[in-house]
Order: C-alpha cells, then sequence, then structure tokens
C-alpha cells in the first residue's frame, strides 16, 4: 500500500544537470537582486544615492518609454501570434513613423503653425506618421512576407532581418544619416504638470495618456469588431478560419496595418520623449519591444502592453535600484544589459511570459 | 494563340520603373556616376540604374515551359513586349526627373538635387532630356525581349560574356594587380583606363568568354565525376591530389596578389573562420544564433588581455601561442554558458536571446565597470603579432596573416567536415528535422545540441584570437551585432550546411562587398554596402534560400514539394540515377 | 519474465483523461494488440511510456526499473523504441541515413574520434554502416540497393512505413512499440507486413507492441489483446476471448438502446 501511495504523488521529468544549472541561474538572480536592492536600500538610509523625487522621475520615465515599447510591442505580438514569426523589421516601421512625422513636423514649425496650434499639429504629425507606418508595415508584409506564408519558420525570420537593414540603409539614402531633430514642444507641455498627488513632466503624461488611449481604442477594435473577430480567428487557427469563409490574406494584412498603426503611434511619443530620430532609431527600441512582447506573453494584447511598461520600469529604475547597490560604476550604461537580462531570465523562469500566450496550435510547440 | 499579355507587361514596366526609381532615389546612380566601368561609354551608376530593364524586358514575356510541354512560338511579340515593359519603366522614371525638376525637395530627400536630374536626363535638363530618360529604358527593354530570338545556346552565352564583362570591369583592381605581378603592366595600362575597361578590351572579354562558354558547360560536373566515382581507394588518391594543387594554389595566391589583396583576402579568411562555426550551428544543428559575435569577442579579449603590454590589469605578457588554448577554452565556456539556458527554448526566441547575449557581451565590454580590466571604449592596445622563430605574424604583413588564416580555416573545414560525417553530425542533422523524433530515436538532445554551439564557440574564439593579433587591438565597436548578422549573410548566401557553399558566400561578400568596417574589393560601395546587404538576404530567402552553392540535403529540403511530386510521378526512380538532381523549375 | 510493468497509469490533457489508471503486464517475447476505439487513449500510452509525456502519477517498470520522468532518449536506451502513427521520418536524410541515425545511442565516438579519423571511428563507422544495411534487408528487396541513397521523401507511403520500423529496430531495442504500421497499407502489403511482424519477434527476438485497427492482423499477430477505452483497460485475453467480451463489443459499437 505505501508504494500505492507513493505512486499518487504528482510526477515530473527527472532533473538532469541542464535543470540544475538552470535551477542555480535563478536562485542566483534572485539572491543578487535581494542583494544589489538591499546595497541600494542601505545606501538610501545613509543618504547617498538618489533622492525620493529622483526616484520618482525615474520612475514616471520609466512607464513613459515603457508604454511606448508597448505599443511597439503590439505589432511584434499580433504578428506573432497569427503568423508565427518575429517580424524583426518592425522596430523599422516604427521609425519610419518617427522618420515622416519629423518632416511634418518642420514643416508646420517653418510655417509657425506648430507654435500657434500645438495640438492640432501633433495630430497631423500623428496622423501622418500612423500613415507613414502602416504603409511601410503593407507593403514589406506583401512583398517580402506573403510568398513565404508556407516556408520553415526561421525562413520568414531570416527574411525580416534583411528587411530591416534594407529599409535602415534605404532611409538613410533617402534621408541623409544625420540625427533629425523635432521642434521643440511648447512651454507648458515641457513644464511639470501636478497630476494627483505627482509632478510629472508634461510629455511624460501626455505619453503615458496617448498609449492608454491606443491601447483602449486597439482592445475595443479587436474585441468589438468584424476585422478584429477575424484576426482573431486567424491567429487561433488560419485553415479553419478560412473555410469558415474569412479571406485570411486580407485578415493578415489588417494585422500588419494595425500594428504599423501602433508602431506611428510609437513614433510620434518617442518624438515627444526624444526629440531626435535617425535611420537607426529603430533598432533597438525594436528589440526592447520584442522583449517586451515576450515577457508579456506573446500573442496577448493586453500582455505586451503591460511587458512595455515593465521592461520600461526595469530599465529606468533597475540599474539605479539593483545594480548601483554593488557599487558598480557607470550603471546607466548598463540600460541595456538590464534589459536582455530581464529578456533571458523571463525565458528561463517562464516561457510562456507573465500573462501567458495566446498562440495558433501548431505554434505552441 | 499569341497573346500580348498586356498586363503583364505593364506589372514588369511598373517593377522596372520602381528599381530604377529607387536606384537613383537613394543616391546610387549619383554616388557611382564617376566609377566608370567600360570607357568611356559606361558607368557603375548608370550600370546600377538601369541593369533590371533588360532583365524585365526578357521575363515580361518569358513563358514557363514545363518538361512535355511544346515551347510557344517566339517572335516579334516578345520584342514588342520587352520594349513596350522598358518604355512603361522609362516613364516612370521621367515622371520621377520632372518631380525633382519641378520642386526642390532637397530639404527633405538629400540626394534629390539638380545634379541628378542632369544624370537621369543625360546631361540634357527637363524638357530636352526626356525623351531620352524614356527611350534609354525602352530600347534595352527592347534588348531584352530580343534576347528570346535567339537560340537557347547563344542566350547563355550573350549573358555569359556581359556578366564577365561586368566582373572584370568591377574587379579591375585584382586583374591589373595580377598582370603587374606577372610583369604584364604593359597589358594592364592599355586595357584599363580610369579603372575601366577599355570598350574594345571589354569587347575581346565578351568575345573570349562568348566562345570558351560552351566548352565549359558542364565540365565542372563532368570533371567531379570522374575524379570522385570508381573504386574508393582511386578516389582517395584523386582527393589527396585534388588537395595538393589546392594548397599549392592557396600557397601561391599571396604571391599573386600584393599586401593590399591579401589583407582583404585575410578578412575574408577571418569571416570563413567564423562562417564554418556558425554553419554548424544555423546550418547543420537548426539553431538561429544572433550573438555569434559575443564568442569572436570573448577569444579577441582573451588574446588581448594576456599578451598585451598595456592591458590595464594584468601585464603577463604572454606569448599568442599561449595564450591561445586560454581564447579556446574561454570562448568554449561562454558556448557552455550561453548555449545551456537557450537549448530548450524556441527556436526564434533562442535567436533574440542570443542576440540579447551578444549586446551584453558587448556592452559589458564597453563599460565603465569592467574598463579595469578590459579598458571600456579605449579596448586593450598593442597587442603582439603571432611569433614562429623566424618571424612575426602581424597586419602589418597581411600576407603572413593570409597564411595564417588560410592554415586555420583549412583546420575548420575539415573538423567541420569530419564531425559532420560522424555519427554526431547526423544526430544535428536529425534533431533540425524533428527535435522529438531524434530524442525518440536515442539522440540527448541537449548535448548534440550543445555540441554544436561549443564547437561553434571555439570556431569563433580561433577566429578572435587570430584577429587581435592581426589588428594589433581590441575594441567594443569591433564587435557589433552586425558583425553576427553579417556572418549569418555569409552563410545564406553561399549555402547553409555546405561547406564550400560558405566559402563561397565569404569570399562574395566580405572580399567583394567588404565586412563590417572593413572595405571589400568594391570599397566605393561603403555607404551602399548594408542596404545591398540586407536586399540580398531578402532576395536569397525569397528566390534561393538553399544558397549560391547548396548543400544536396538542404536543397531537397526548400524544394520537397517539387520532389514529392517527381517522385510520385516517376516511381521507377530515374531521380535516383541523378540524386539532387530534381531540383525542379526553381 | 516481465519485461514491462505499468501500475495505475495516469495521464490527463486539460481536463480530458487520456489514460485514467491502466494496470498491465508485457511479458519477454509476447507479441501484445491494443486496441480500442478512437480516443481511448492507445497513442497516448505510448508516447507515455516513452517519455514524450511525464505521466500524471503511476509507475512504469522497464525490466524492474521505473523509467518514468527520464527523457525519451534515455528511455530508447534503455531499449524501448516505437514508431509513429503519422509516420515521422527524417524525410530529408537518405533512407541509410535514417537507420544509422538510430544507431548513436549504441555508438560511442566522439568529437575526438571524429576530427582525428582514428581506426575507432573509422571502424565503428563501417560497422554501423553494415548494421544498417543488413537491417534495411529484413524487408527484402525494397529498401536497399539505389534506395540506400535515395533521400526518404522519396519513398511510397508503405516503404515509409517500412523505413520507421527499420530505423526502430537499428536503436536495438527490446521491446519495440509500432503505432498502426499497417495503417493505409493495400491488402497485400497487410499481409506481408504482418508476417513481418511475426518473423521481428521469432527471428530478432523483439518483444513487440502493436496498436492496430485492422482486426485481422490483430487476430493474425497478436498473443494477447489488450483493449482500452476512456483510458481504462476493460478487457484482455486472447483474441478470441476479447473479441467475444461484451464489454468490449459495447465500447466499440455503444451501448444498445434501452428499450422502456
Amino acid at each position: 500500500m505505501t508504494s500505492a501511495a507513493a505512486t499518487r504523488l504528482p510526477r515530473r521529468r527527472r532533473p538532469g544537470w541542464v535543470d540544475s544549472f538552470l535551477l542555480a541561474v535563478r536562485i542566483a538572480a534572485i539572491v543578487l537582486l535581494i542583494w544589489g536592492i538591499a546595497g541600494t536600500v542601505v545606501k538610501g538610509i545613509n543618504g547617498e544615492g538618489p533622492t525620493g523625487e529622483a526616484w520618482r522621475d525615474l520612475v514616471v520615465a520609466g512607464i513613459a518609454q515603457g508604454a511606448m515599447y508597448g505599443l511597439i510591442a503590439l505589432g511584434y505580438s499580433m504578428v506573432y501570434g497569427v503568423l508565427g514569426f518575429i517580424n524583426f523589421a518592425h522596430g523599422e516601421v516604427f521609425m519610419s513613423g518617427g522618420m515622416v512625422g519629423f518632416f511634418v513636423a518642420n514643416y508646420l514649425w517653418d510655417i509657425r503653425f506648430w507654435d500657434t496650434n500645438f495640438v492640432l499639429s501633433i495630430l497631423l504629425v500623428l496622423a501622418s506618421s500612423i500613415l507613414a507606418s502602416t504603409l511601410v508595415a503593407v507593403i514589406v508584409e506583401r512583398v517580402a512576407y506573403r510568398p513565404l506564408r508556407d516556408a520553415p519558420r526561421l525562413i520568414p525570420l531570416i527574411t525580416s532581418i534583411g528587411i530591416s537593414f534594407f529599409l535602415q540603409y534605404t532611409f538613410a539614402g533617402l534621408f541623409g544619416v544625420a540625427v533629425k531633430n523635432y521642434p521643440p514642444p511648447p512651454d507648458y507641455l515641457r513644464a511639470r504638470i501636478g497630476f494627483l498627488d505627482l509632478e510629472i513632466e508634461g510629455t511624460k503624461l501626455a505619453v503615458i495618456v496617448v498609449a492608454v488611449v491606443t491601447m483602449v481604442a486597439l482592445y475595443l477594435f479587436v474585441e468589438k469588431t468584424r476585422t478584429g473577430r477575424s484576426i482573431r480567428a486567424v491567429a487561433e487557427d488560419k485553415e479553419i478560419a478560412a473555410l469558415m469563409g474569412i479571406n485570411v490574406d486580407r485578415t493578415i494584412v489588417a494585422t500588419f496595418a494595425v500594428g504599423g498603426a501602433m508602431a506611428g503611434v510609437a513614433g510620434t511619443l518617442w518624438a515627444l520623449l526624444f526629440r531626435g530620430v535617425s535611420f537607426i532609431t529603430g533598432f533597438l527600441p525594436g528589440i526592447k519591444a520584442f522583449t517586451a512582447a515576450v515577457l508579456g506573453g506573446i500573442g496577448n494584447l493586453g500582455g505586451a502592453m503591460a511587458g512595455g511598461v515593465l521592461l520600461g520600469l526595469f530599465e529606468g529604475v533597475g540599474p539605479q535600484l539593483v545594480l548601483a547597490g554593488f557599487g558598480i560604476p557607470g550603471v546607466s550604461q548598463l540600460k541595456d544589459v538590464v534589459a536582455f537580462t530581464a529578456l533571458v531570465l523571463v525565458l528561463i523562469f517562464k516561457p510562456s511570459g507573465l500573462f501567458g500566450e495566446r498562440l495558433a496550435a501548431e505554434d505552441r510547440a | 494563340m499569341i497573346t500580348i499579355d498586356m498586363r503583364r507587361m505593364l506589372r514588369w514596366g511598373m517593377t522596372a520603373g520602381g528599381v530604377m526609381t529607387f536606384t537613383a532615389a537613394v543616391g546610387m546612380l549619383e554616388a557611382f556616376e564617376d566609377r566608370l566601368l567600360i570607357y568611356p561609354v559606361l558607368s557603375l551608376g548608370y550600370l546600377l540604374l538601369l541593369w533590371f530593364v533588360p532583365v524585365a524586358g526578357y521575363q515580361s514575356s518569358n513563358v514557363a515551359v514545363l518538361e512535355g510541354m511544346e515551347a510557344p512560338p517566339r517572335g516579334l511579340h516578345n520584342v514588342i513586349a520587352g520594349a513596350v515593359t522598358g518604355l512603361v519603366g522609362g516613364v516612370v522614371l521621367a515622371l520621377f526627373a520632372i518631380v525633382i525638376n519641378a520642386f526642390d525637395l532637397r530639404d527633405v530627400f538629400v540626394p534629390f538635387s539638380l545634379k541628378l536630374v542632369g544624370l537621369l536626363t543625360y546631361g540634357l535638363g527637363v524638357p530636352e532630356g526626356l525623351p531620352y530618360a524614356v527611350l534609354a529604358p525602352a530600347a534595352l527593354g527592347l534588348v531584352g525581349g530580343l534576347m528570346h530570338l535567339l537560340p537557347a545556346s547563344v542566350r547563355r552565352r550573350v549573358i555569359l560574356a556581359v556578366e564577365w564583362v561586368v566582373v572584370v570591369a568591377l574587379l579591375e583592381q585584382v586583374f591589373s594587380q595580377i598582370l603587374r605581378q606577372i610583369r604584364l603592366e604593359v597589358v594592364a595600362d592599355r586595357v584599363f583606363t580610369l579603372k575601366a575597361l577599355e570598350w574594345w578590351a571589354a569587347l575581346a572579354v565578351a568575345a573570349l568568354v562568348a566562345a570558351v562558354a560552351e566548352r565549359t558547360r558542364g565540365g565542372f560536373g563532368r570533371m567531379r565525376e570522374r575524379l570522385f566515382a570508381g573504386d574508393p581507394r582511386q578516389r582517395t588518391r584523386n582527393s589527396a591530389w585534388m588537395a595538393v594543387l589546392v594548397l599549392v594554389f592557396l600557397i601561391i595566391i599571396p604571391q599573386l596578389l600584393g599586401s593590399l589583396l591579401s589583407e582583404v583576402l585575410a578578412n575574408v579568411g577571418l569571416f570563413l573562420l567564423m562562417g564554418l562555426g556558425l554553419n554548424i550551428v544555423v546550418g547543420l544543428a537548426g539553431m538561429l544564433d544572433l550573438g555569434y559575435v559575443a564568442f569572436f569577442a570573448v577569444g579577441a579579449y582573451t588574446v588581448g588581455v594576456l599578451t598585451s603590454p598595456l592591458s590595464p590589469r594584468f601585464t603577463l605578457e604572454w606569448s599568442w601561442w599561449a595564450a591561445l588554448p586560454v581564447a579556446i577554452l574561454t570562448s568554449a565556456l561562454a558556448g557552455l554558458l550561453v548555449g545551456t539556458p537557450v537549448i530548450r527554448m524556441r527556436g526564434d526566441y533562442l535567436a533574440i536571446v542570443t542576440l540579447g547575449f551578444g549586446e551584453i557581451v558587448r556592452i559589458l565590454f564597453l563599460s565603465d565597470w569592467l574598463s579595469t580590466t578590459f579598458g571600456g571604449a579605449q579596448g586593450v592596445q598593442n597587442i603582439p603579432g603571432i611569433p614562429l622563430g623566424f618571424t612575426e605574424v602581424s597586419g602589418v604583413g597581411p600576407e603572413g596573416v593570409l597564411y595564417f588564416a588560410l592554415f586555420f580555416v583549412l583546420l575548420a573545414a575539415w573538423i567541420s567536415w569530419s564531425l559532420q560525417e560522424s555519427r554526431i553530425g547526423r544526430a544535428w542533422t536529425a534533431l533540425r528535422e524533428d527535435e522529438t523524433v531524434a530524442a525518440a530515436m536515442g539522440i540527448n538532445i541537449v548535448r548534440a545540441k550543445l555540441n554544436a554551439f561549443i564547437v561553434g564557440a571555439i570556431l569563433a574564439g580561433f577566429a578572435g584570437a587570430l584577429f587581435a593579433a592581426k589588428l594589433g587591438s581590441v575594441f567594443p565597436s569591433s564587435f557589433e551585432l552586425l558583425v553576427s548578422i553579417i556572418i549569418l549573410v555569409v552563410v545564406i548566401v553561399g549555402g547553409m550546411g555546405n561547406i564550400p557553399g560558405v566559402a563561397v558566400g565569404a569570399v562574395v561578400l566580405i572580399g567583394v562587398l567588404g565586412g563590417p568596417n572593413l572595405p571589400g574589393l568594391l570599397a566605393e560601395f561603403a555607404e551602399f554596402k548594408l542596404l545591398i546587404y540586407g536586399a540580398l538576404l531578402v532576395f536569397m530567402m525569397l528566390r534561393k534560400p538553399e544558397g549560391l552553392v547548396p548543400s544536396v540535403r538542404r536543397s531537397r529540403e526548400l524544394h520537397a514539394d517539387e520532389l514529392t511530386q517527381d517522385a510520385w510521378l516517376d516511381k521507377s526512380g530515374t531521380l535516383a540515377e541523378a540524386p539532387g538532381g530534381g531540383r525542379g523549375a526553381g | 519474465m516481465v519485461m514491462l510493468d505499468i501500475h495505475n497509469l495516469h495521464k490527463s490533457f486539460g481536463g480530458v483523461e487520456a489514460l485514467a489508471g491502466v494496470n498491465l503486464h508485457i511479458a519477454q517475447g509476447e507479441i501484445v494488440s491494443v486496441i480500442g476505439p478512437n480516443g481511448a487513449g492507445k497513442t497516448s500510452f505510448f508516447n507515455v511510456v516513452t517519455g514524450f509525456y511525464p505521466p500524471d502519477s503511476g509507475e512504469i517498470l522497464f525490466e524492474g526499473e521505473s523509467i518514468v520522468g527520464l527523457e525519451s532518449s534515455r528511455i530508447t536506451e534503455a531499449g524501448i523504441a516505437r514508431t509513429f502513427q503519422n509516420v515521422r521520418l527524417f524525410l530529408n536524410m537518405t533512407v541509410l541515413e535514417n537507420v544509422m541515425v538510430a544507431q548513436h545511442c549504441r555508438t560511442r565516438a566522439g568529437a575526438f574520434h571524429a576530427i582525428l579519423r582514428t581506426p575507432f571511428l573509422r571502424r565503428e563507422e563501417a560497422e554501423i554502416r553494415a548494421r544498417a544495411e543488413e537491417i534495411l534487408s529484413f524487408f527484402g528487396t525494397r529498401l536497399v540497393g539505389y534506395r540506400f541513397d535515395q533521400p526518404a521523401l522519396s519513398l511510397s507511403y508503405a516503404n515509409r512505413r517500412r523505413l520507421e520500423i527499420a530505423r526502430a529496430m537499428a536503436s536495438e531495442p527490446k521491446l519495440l512499440l509500432l503505432d498502426e504500421p499497417v495503417a493505409g497499407m493495400n491488402p497485400r502489403e497487410t499481409a506481408e507486413l504482418t508476417g513481418l511482424i511475426r518473423k521481428l519477434r521469432d527471428e530478432r527476438g523483439f518483444t513487440v507492441v502493436i496498436i492496430e485497427h485492422d482486426m485481422r492482423v490483430v487476430r493474425d499477430v497478436s498473443d494477447r489483446v489488450i483493449v482500452l477505452d476512456h483510458g481504462v483497460k476493460i478487457a484482455e485475453g486472447s483474441y478470441d476471448e476479447v473479441s467475444s467480451d461484451e464489454a468490449v463489443i459495447e465500447a466499440y459499437l455503444g451501448r444498445p438502446a434501452e428499450v422502456g
């Protein structure tokens, strides 16, 4: 009877040395995390390190930047959900929005419309940015990805790397390699604004508000419209969706278009946050946004947004909070290391992301 | 019967117009207008502008002829289709010229200058030159269409002749250098003017190629059959002879090329070394590693830190030979550390995570935090060369580096080949095909994947060690993500999973176009290098995913449908007599 | 002697119990058929035994030792090999390579031997090849000669099934699990393969478990038949016993409509 009782215990795979190694990595990560934070706290008690206000700024900046990552991440997440591959060129889709937006903004500045009517100006910039990103996303899908619908899954990924470089250097050739600075936003946006109990820089508040509004719009689109339903159906199972009379090609184009539009919004937000755009602007945020999508669970739209904000926070606060605790000099150089380490750790701890993946059956393998 | 497909012509015409407009708009026409190819008629700029038009003219009335179908009659309609295609393209280009002439868009589009208008209208300005802007593509399209009227063998000769003329003109440096080295300066000076082929020399090259073309056709295949068929002993003897021949050729080559070209070839060797390593990881084991540069960096930094007298922390000043085993060890260790967490991941996650690791490694080398050991942005300077007793191999004498690189490349090629042809290689192939089944057949997936990762890392570590000694210094900007991507392109363009393929990829891309921060033979391409890399990658994936020199297995995989169909149609096994030859109409 | 001994095996997928407490044993040298209607848990049974999924609970003893939770490669090494319902060959590898690769866990030459091409490696490679050729000759002339170097994807359906069995044999198992070996074959091919399954045991000494829907095959080859339904064993015995068992008939045909 004892043996019968023993066999009732749930069984798992017997751990091999790889499992032990991963376990060690987990433990080390947690220990280092706690140790670093403790170090920072001790410093804080001793009156060293950033002040309370500085911390708050770091958090707000992290959230704002994270919201932008989140919007880009939506594009990765949707395409991955529907087609099952990483659209490496999505960062360039984002960049093209920011780049085209710059020329509109610059024109509006030249005709002195930007100063007098900033809100309308930024809406025009936003519209052009969305248009450009959507267009680029759709063209790329048509030219490069559609012929590869049934190819082994790494083939479209490699193609998208090629597209990424092609787009970067096309933009470099067309618009020059210099960094282009958006005209400055009006003073009232640059000032600090009281919001609840906090004082927040106006641009960052605007970024967060725009991101939230966009996210709500996207949610309504995906849940309530016909096209949104088709996208969800195609993400679930392409063949069955086709049998149900859904035009799969058109739905995939719609997916790219929506993802592109989100990236276009992010392009304008980037301009508000950093002002400078150049042909390589899209690359790193692109990879970060993919990290955000994985963090939140790929295919999961709410997760992508949440993952973006989390990643922004890790990046904004992490170096000061954890690394500075070890007395490491120049921690702000290491923010990308923090972001990529977060990616690696998430995939070790929870490969399906923090909020769960939503993928078609054949992609779950 | 003979219908002219208007939509098809229009589509190809618009495509041709798009390609031309793109070339002009990104600034290629203007940038390469000074580089003459055929004196005095053709510059590289115009070649890049117009090359696609005859292709489109040919394609617009090209009908794929399946086996057993009767070829459609060829005639005037082909020529008309070609001309119309060219005409459409020309109209697009002329409209583009009108637009940039009418509006001053230079504030937005940097290359849209009046000079560009001049180039597009052949120096005649907008109203006067427009007819030429339209008619030149039309004429070229017509030429493309005319190709249909030539018998197939003649057509092949013409195309081959044109290709060779372009290659000779582009690689003027190589040809004139070789001529000079064998004391034929007189010929070199006559044939090349201002880096361009004289027009009569171009004609001569074309004639020569056209004459020889038919004889060598299929020659390689026949030669290979003669050499490698027959009984095993004969085969071994022939392989040995081939090896000796190749070796002699490789020894002579640096003497022929002189130091400038040896430098380029040494870079090719370095990248080939890494390409062979990545080929094991990507091509054989099927893991897309985008952070491969990390192992290269680890190898280079290990050697730098151990050998340099200016190493920030240690002053060991070891010899390169003592540092090499340590470099191999550290890069293998890095392979193990990066490999272990990623091998259980889905293929595309693995790609992004390795990319992340690559960036982490670079940023750490760059950071202030570790600068007391690795020197931060300045890196490690004054790395000595490789002592060989009688001489020292370093960047000063690229011939020496080239010999060294060649030696290591041969070693790496041998290692990859012998692993590929063993049970380890079979396990890699099996797990690339179907991981679950491979595990069920008794293959330890974890071990097989880690093996591949570590062997790949070691080869990159080798390359890094050599790189440090060649350059004399290491700093973080040599190890950007771009390097990983370019090695990947080398492997893919050459042919994944195939050693000769990787070699061809390295020679063509690194040698001719140039690597990251390394000029190739076409140094003038520098600013458009990555544009071309990107376009090439996309083109290869769409049209020829098996690469320039495909491995038999890879082309089977990518053309599986065709082959299966063939097999069903023809069960008697004609395919068996020509294994791998059933590529169909790919 | 009992080769495979299974106690109270449970496995569920998202609330659906594929195996709900299976108890069975396979003796050495037996040919046992596992039958049951679609969705009865037959293939899940194979998947759990070969380590594709760990069971939720229960014990699997192979030659007296527990193999629960082992990686599937370790289980193959221990001596269990299988084929798949939807033939899963390495399609781009040649026929010979498919069989050679399955000898992986029985061979030893590592990277060192491979790179230096030691005599040990050469001998082992020759043995691997010879063994592969010998195993393929088990199927008559169908998979030999020029077929050796053909990619597996050029094979006909029946030949693919044969090659899959050959591949499983190459890992030198004691226990062979064949998942619907004759599915999709014509009657002549079926009859031939039925004979071969007997030969697998009689000449080669494998213990064989097959999942099969074709009742003629089941009748012709099995020493014993085990019937699964809804993840539990509902009957066991000779073909004749099982085929007249009421529970079995009910499982296949459904419960007769109750009157009144």
